[in-house]
């Protein structure tokens, strides 16, 4: 998931289409207006580098259909990571960035694709360095399963069975400078 | 991407250098892109600073030890308190409470600390190469803390973090470094970072100090401070180091202050936002007066804060690298 983007190759299966994503994103904005009546302590906070994309796109479809400006935020994970020393390439960390104080706030975590869990729970103890948010809740574009902690999401894009074997890869125009598409690799 | 984000924000957040060296000995033997893949490291780490809890897990569980058979003061903490922020254990030896002065070599002592299960091994020693020689026999990390007159690679590292922090860029800029480069390890390190992200530097001081030897690492030398600080865009300026000089390099204190000595007089001959660095203990009065080490042009706590930012990047870097 967060490896740099490999070309797909032929074995790869079209699982979302732009369109396809965009409805998904459009989806859960809606859905995040229903569930948050006071949409102002809202903060979205994304994962780099997708997360932080999907996060901007989402908070463009709220303020398209509530005119409210969501705060948006980069949550860096890479330094509160649990396999650091386990790995011959360490993860690139960025510097993260979230509206202070968090108190009142509900922050949502938005990332690409939701598997083991870990990435979700290194966020939160990096959320938890930076003050103590009313709520905390969960986004994500594909939820593929597997989970290896006790996480689940709050909104999802798509729910993608897959298998351990497979890899799911999301590109975004802005990320990856390739045409919105999410691809399920067989191995 | 929308809403406020920059350009170059977004180029640097699409890097893709990785670090793959367990050590950091020194500035020589880096590329221009290992140098910055690890500023780029500790502008992430310059947040932690500001957190509510200035903490992260990255080194939990890992055992640090700072080992300074030479006396250090600022390097030993800031270090200390980087490793601190990261989650690891820390140990401090120092050279009087070492067995070192029980006749013990470099090498024992180090495999001692290498049974204990150490993971980093934070040195500052006064022989050249000191570093360099644990590196190739231990599997802990060997960041280099100022070795002899040869490299202090973290000093380095942040002055060109506050350079770049101060003017967005290295690149084009021209620096001076005024003092004792004969006997500095700043000096060495500074030169070799420098260089390679695109600086100009000039190299000031008495003969006997700035030897024309220098000139073959591609930089510039001036005998006189005065044409060196018009043109400054930044002015880094050496302690004159009691401690190495025994005698016979310049005449004596008073004479150094009158030919270089960074006065109040000559810093109006600076441009208005040419930074002085140093990079501690000042001696005030001798290499630099009060009023300029206090001064609009001063950028020394600044070295001091972001010291922290970039031991933490370069101890996750090497730390956090498999064995």
């Amino acid at each position: 998931m967060k490896q740099a983007k490999q070309k797909t190759s032929a074995a790869a299966a079209p699982i979302m289409d732009a369109e396809a994503i965009r409805r998904a994103l459009q989806r859960i904005a809606h859905e995040i207006i229903e569930r948050n009546p006071r949409l102002t302590h809202v903060v979205l906070a994304g994962i780099p580098s997708r997360g932080v994309e999907i996060a901007q796109r989402i908070a463009a479809f709220i303020h398209a259909v509530e005119k409210i400006n969501i705060e948006t935020g980069v949550i860096d994970v890479a330094m509160h990571r649990d396999d650091v020393g386990t790995r011959s390439e360490l993860p690139i960390v960025r510097e993260s960035k979230l509206p202070l104080p968090l108190e009142e706030r509900t922050l949502i975590v938005v990332d690409d694709v939701l598997y083991t869990g870990r990435t979700v729970r290194a966020a939160m103890d990096a959320i938890s360095s930076f003050g103590r948010p009313a709520r905390i809740q969960l986004a994500v574009l594909i939820d593929r399963g597997h989970r290896e902690l006790p996480i689940r999401p709050d909104y999802v894009g798509k729910n993608l069975p897959t298998s351990g074997g497979e890899k799911v890869q999301v590109q975004l125009q802005e990320t990856d400078h390739e045409p919105d598409a999410v691809w399920l690799e067989k191995q | 991407m929308r809403s406020g984000w920059r350009n170059n924000e977004r180029i640097r957040y699409l890097m893709t250098t990785s670090w793959t060296r367990k050590d950091l000995l020194g500035l020589r033997e880096l590329s221009a892109d290992e140098i910055n893949f690890i500023l780029q490291t500790a502008d992430a780490f310059k947040q932690v600073g500001d957190r509510e809890i200035k903490k992260v897990p990255s080194l939990r569980g890992k055992t640090l030890v700072n080992f300074f058979v030479e006396p250090s003061t600022r390097t030993r903490t800031s270090f200390e308190l980087a490793a601190l922020r990261l989650s690891a254990d820390v140990i401090n030896i120092s050279a009087t409470t070492s067995s070192l002065t029980k006749g013990e070599t470099l090498k024992d002592t180090a495999r001692n600390l290498e049974a204990l299960r150490a993971d980093i091994l934070v040195l500052r020693h006064s022989s050249a190469g000191a570093p360099q020689f644990l590196a190739n026999r231990l599997k802990a990390s060997v960041i280099n803390a100022g070795d002899g007159a040869h490299e202090h690679p973290t000093q380095a590292l942040l002055d060109l973090y506050t350079i770049r922090q101060k003017r967005g860029n290295v690149t084009g800029l021209r620096v001076a470094i005024v003092g004792d480069i004969l006997f500095s390890r700043v000096a060495r390190s500074n030169i070799f970072g420098l260089l390679k992200l695109g600086a100009r530097v000039t190299l000031v001081g008495p003969s006997t100090l700035v030897p024309r030897e220098f000139e073959k690492l591609g930089v510039e030398i001036s005998h006189k401070i005065e044409d060196a600080l018009p043109q400054a865009d930044v002015v880094n300026l050496l302690r004159i180091q009691h401690e190495r000089q025994r005698r016979e390099y310049f005449p004596g204190i008073g004479e150094y202050i009158r030919l270089f000595g960074l006065t109040k007089e000559r810093a109006k001959l600076l441009k208005p936002d040419c930074l002085i660095m140093h990079p501690g203990p000042i001696n005030r009065g001798v290499e630099i007066d009060s009023e300029v080490a206090d001064g609009v042009h001063s950028v020394i706590l600044d070295q001091v804060t972001n010291g922290l930012a970039v031991r933490m990047a370069v101890l996750y870097l090497c730390g956090g690298i498999a064995a």
